[in-house]
Parts: C-alpha cells; structure tokens; sequence
C-alpha cells in the first residue's frame, strides 16, 4: 500500500463523487447515465480477463459464459426468490467461480489454441443450456429483472474489482502467473505448481466476470442466451488486446475506449464489428503490446533492454 | 433399423460438408501450427460466389451439370486467391510473433469478412437457385431415400479427396507442403520456397472450402453472412476428432461428427446439436488431444 496506491484511491473517489454531482445535477442524461454503467461493467469483465489471457498467459475466449453464469444466476436469486441485491450480485459471481473451477481443471491442460477452442466450446455450451433451459426462459431469457443498479454500486464494485486484481497482480502468486505467462516448462522447473495458479487465475476471472454480469442483468432489465455469445466474448477480447495484454491500466483504457465506441456505434452494428476486427488485425501485426503494453516503461535510452526484460506477450517465447 | 441407416445416408451427406472445410483447417495447421478462423468465412465467401455465378450462367441457359461445373471451379479459383490473400497480409506479418497473435488476427479476420459481408450483402439469407432438379431414389425396394443431392455432394466430395490426395502425395508442391509441415527450417535450407508453399497450402484449403460452400448451398438452398460461423467451428471440431495434421483424419472426423449430429437431431434433441460437437471437441481434447489419426508429438522444451 504505497503512495502511488493511495493516490491512485483519491483519484478514482474524486471522479466517483465528480459523476455523482454530474449525475444528481441532471448534467449528464439517461443515455450518458447508462453508458457509464456499461463502462464499470466492461471494465470489469477487461480486468478480469486481463489476469487469465495477460497475466497468466492462457488464451481464453469464453468469458461471456461466466458472464451468462453470473447474470443469470443473480437474476433468478432476485426477480423468484428476492434476495437481497448486492448479495444476488456475490451469489452470482462466486457460481461463476464454481464454474471456473470445474472448467479450469480439466481444460487447463490444454495449451495455447487448443485452450482457446476448448473455452470458446464451453462458451457455447453454456449459451446452448441456457437457451434449452425452461426456468431460465429458454430462447427469449428472463426480463422483468429489477433495476437495481446505480452508478454508486457500480462504481465501488469496479473499484474493488481493480484493486484486488491488481494486488494480485502484484503479489507472490501474481508473479507465479508471470511465470507461467513467461515459460510454462521453466516455471515447472523453478517449483511453481503450475496447475494450481492456472486455475486460480481461471477461477478469479470467473468471479468477477459473474459479478459483472449479475450487475449488467440489474442494469438492463434483460437478458437472454444469445447476448452471451461468442461475438461477446470477442468484444471483451478486443477491449483486452487494445489495450494491451497484460496491463491493468490497459484493460481499462480498452473497455472505455471500445463502450464509447459501442455506444456511438449503435445505429451501424456492421460498421462496429468491421472497426473491431481491423483495429485487432492491425494491432496484432503492428503493437502486438497493445496501446499501454509492455513497451510502457520503454524509455528511448534502456528502451531496448527494458522492453526485453519485461516480455509481455509480444515477446514470450513463440514455441 | 431403415431410420438408423436413413440418418446414417443424411449424416454422410452433412458430415462431407464438414469434412471438405475440415480439411482446410488440418493442412494450414499442420503448416503453420494456426487455427484459421477465418476458414469457415472463406466457405462463406464461396458459397456466395456459388451463388451468384450459378444464378448468372442459370438466366444464360446453360445446362445445369455444366452450370455446377462451372459454378464450383469459378468458386473454388476466387476463394484461393481470397485465401492467398488473407495470407499475405494478415498472417504472413506475424510469421515470427507469437501464436496467440496470430490467433487473435485470425479471429479479427473472421469477424472482417462476416462483417463486409452483412455490410455489402446484407444481413439477410438468400435463396440459392436450384441448380439440379432434385430426385428422390428407394434404395433395394425399402423405405430408405436417397436425393440426387446427397449423391453428388458424397461424388463432388470423393473426387475432390482424390484430387487432393495426389497433389499431396504425387506433385512437387504437395512434397513441399509436406516438408514444411514436418519441419520448416530444415525445409528452407533444402531449398523450398516456403512462403510460396504456405501460399498454396491456404490456396488449396480455401477451394476444398469453396467447394464445401457451393455443395451447401445447393443443400440448403439458402446463403448468409454469417453461415460460416458453425460449421466453420464444427469442421474444426472434425479436424480435432480425426487428428489435426491428418488428411484422412479430417475426412473421417467430419462423417463422424456429421453422423453423430444427425442422429442427435433424428432423436428430437435438434436444439442440443451444437453442444454435443462442442462437448465432443472438450472430451477429445482431454482424453485423446492428438485425436483418432493424430500422431503424439512431445513438446520440446
């Protein structure tokens, strides 16, 4: 808990109570109020996919499904047997988690692509259960779902979300993850139960992928199977990657950067996903670090050295 | 039994479909060790130059076979140098970046085509023209019933394996592909040109799916966008099956997955087909991931 950490806790509780002034002031209307909201989800759901495909190294592409677990799992607690809300919220993600854990295990032996096809599959798995599911409302999904949601809960679950995350991150299994980013055979070799640290950073992205979803089911009244699909998970992916893989920061700047474009998008679907899928491509070929990757602390003078001692994933190694 | 081999013949029938776009998965893998997303984009695309020129020579009043023909050849010519393309500029820059890279590239280019495609052509399917006057055939005087459809899909198909077979086999660019896939430095060295090998690799694996596209949508009778999308994922998860690398492999994993499927949906649990590929595709990563044809490769440290 350095100053950097306390400032960085003032800064966030400043722009909370800022939009909360804009808010309760009427300055910011319902449009700008809901992307807000949407922001603190898609932040969520970056960070957390940040610690499994950026930190721990594994590719997963199926981070809807935890959503879908999530926001389905709170709704039911809250619209068939009134739970309390934000314990509706923590019911979710800790299902989530469970669900992490059950996939995380066998899957996570698989490596690289393989990994990724196989979350992709239980992405889709997930989304054929809940569409054939008659007390989740099979295709048409669940609606009527209270609106619970404000900006105030929002926000401090964001906030909590990054921090823990982020120390993490920052701690001695954080830097197992690292390790494993790095050179899975070689952080065998140095002791760390390789396994273990996979699927607490699978389980962890579940957790806080439910809450996220339980909170966007409480904003947006609905949901059904098919808003938890593949292009979802691509969405989120995307945010990831813009960012850059493996930075927490990133992650954020990416889920902001692609709401507003979702939001002002919205009337082109086509052209969305087009803009998506190049800025992806060109990113890939061009910064593979992401726009706040690894080449952050690249200063010109050790720029080289730096960026060779820090990795990320442009540069692990391509086995 | 009549309904079981009734669903086995429909099976075949899908399961071919899957088969020929499997096999573009299994050889670029087996190439450059990447899954290309973007290859059940490709079918896509094929289906709907398919579409356009069979509707072009059909109004010319050509002969149906020879509509086909040329539908399929034009269709296969166009989505090869689609694939050429694609390679090129997205694949080939990242030849030495990491192979979640090229993943995620392969995903953008994916989402790229479906979405020019909703763009250009509109979200909406299309009818595809009935090239063949389908027929119905009893087969030995039981209830079983062959279409002319499934007849040419599982002929087209066939020859197209044979035709492949000897490319890899006999010609000097399928030793190359060969050679690139089992070790791509000491394949330079001894000379090959392994860019322009890479090239027919994605070029051959994109007519196969062309092809694929075309027999679909005179299945089908009906094109979008976004039909490329799951059985692009399933013909993956053919390719899986058989062992990725593995031609005949492909082959087999798609009639296997084409017939598991069918009777799937035959037993009225049409909704769960998908899962079942995707939970077939889970299963086999876990208890056999270098699948039924696959060879086990130890990792190098």
């Amino acid at each position: 808990m350095n100053k950097k950490f306390w400032l960085g806790i003032i800064t966030a509780l400043v722009l909370y109570g800022v939009v909360q002034v804009l808010l309760t002031t009427g300055v910011l209307d319902d449009v700008q109020r809901s992307m807000l909201l949407l922001i603190c989800v898609n932040v969520m759901l970056a960070v957390s996919l940040n610690l499994i495909n950026g930190i721990t190294g594994q590719f997963s592409i199926g981070h809807a499904g935890f959503m879908s677990v999530g926001a389905y799992t709170s709704a039911i607690l809250t619209l068939d047997h009134n739970a309390p809300f934000i314990l509706a919220i923590i019911a979710g993600g800790v299902v989530a988690a469970i669900c992490g854990v059950l996939i995380g295990m066998p899957t996570l032996r698989l490596n690289g692509d393989y990994l990724a096809i196989a979350t992709l599959g239980f992405g889709e798995i997930i989304r054929i259960i809940m569409l054939n599911t008659e007390y989740v409302g099979g295709a048409s999904g669940l609606s009527g779902i209270p609106a619970k949601s404000t900006w105030t809960i929002m926000f401090f679950f964001m906030l909590i979300t990054i921090v823990l995350i982020n120390n993490f991150i920052r701690s001695t299994h954080g830097r197992a993850c690292l390790a494993i980013r790095e050179n899975e055979i070689a952080a065998e070799a140095m002791g760390i139960n390789t396994t273990l640290y996979k699927v607490i950073a699978f389980t962890l992205g579940a957790l806080f992928a439910g809450m996220a979803g339980g909170l966007s089911a409480h904003t947006f009244y609905v949901i059904t199977p098919g808003s938890f699909n593949f292009l979802k998970s691509f969405e989120i992916l995307v945010m990831v990657v813009l960012g850059g893989l493996g930075s927490t920061a990133g992650s954020i700047v990416g889920a902001v950067f692609v709401t507003l474009l979702y939001t002002y998008l919205r009337d082109f679907p086509e052209w969305r996903m087009i803009i998506y899928s190049i800025v992806l491509i060109l990113m890939m070929i061009f910064r593979p670090g992401g726009l706040l990757g690894s080449t952050k602390f690249s200063l010109k003078k050790f720029g080289k050295k730096e960026a060779k001692a820090n990795g990320g994933i442009g540069d692990s190694s391509a086995s | 039994m009549e309904y079981f081999i009734q669903q086995l013949i429909n099976g075949i029938s899908v399961g071919s479909i899957y088969a020929l776009i499997a096999l573009g998965y299994t050889m670029v893998y087996g190439i450059i060790k990447l899954i290309n997303f973007a290859h059940g984009d490709v079918f896509m695309v094929g289906s709907f130059i398919g579409l356009f020129s069979a509707r072009y020579l059909a109004s010319a009043g050509l002969p149906p076979v020879l509509v086909l023909i040329i539908s399929l050849i034009f269709s296969m010519t166009v989505s090869a140098l689609l694939g050429i393309t694609i390679e090129r500029l997205a694949y080939k820059p990242l030849r030495k970046s990491t192979r979640i890279a090229a993943l995620i590239t392969a995903i953008g280019v994916s989402f790229l085509l479906e979405y020019t495609g909703v763009l250009v052509l509109g979200p909406q399917a299309q009818g595809f023209p009935d090239i063949m006057a389908k027929k119905q055939y009893q087969l030995f005087g039981t209830s079983i019933q062959v279409e002319s459809n499934q007849v040419m899909i599982l002929v087209t198909t066939i020859i197209l394996m044979i035709i492949l077979q000897y490319i890899v086999r006999y010609t000097k660019t399928g030793k190359a592909m060969r050679a690139v896939s089992f070790d791509m430095e000491a394949a330079r060295l001894m000379g090959i040109n392994v860019d322009r090998t890479i090239s027919a690799t994605f070029a051959i694996g994109s007519a196969l799916a062309a092809a694929a596209g075309v027999i679909f949508g005179m299945t089908y009778n009906s094109v979008d966008p976004l039909m490329g999308v799951m059985p692009g994922l399933k013909a993956f998860v053919a390719a899986v099956l058989g062992g990725i690398g593995s031609i005949p492999g492909a082959l087999v994993g798609g009639l296997l997955l084409g017939t598991v499927e069918t009777e799937i949906s035959s037993l009225g649990y049409s909704s769960w087909r998908d899962g079942v590929a995707f939970a077939v595709l889970i299963l086999i990563l876990i208890f056999k991931p270098s699948g039924l044809f696959g060879k086990n490769v130890r990792e190098k440290v």
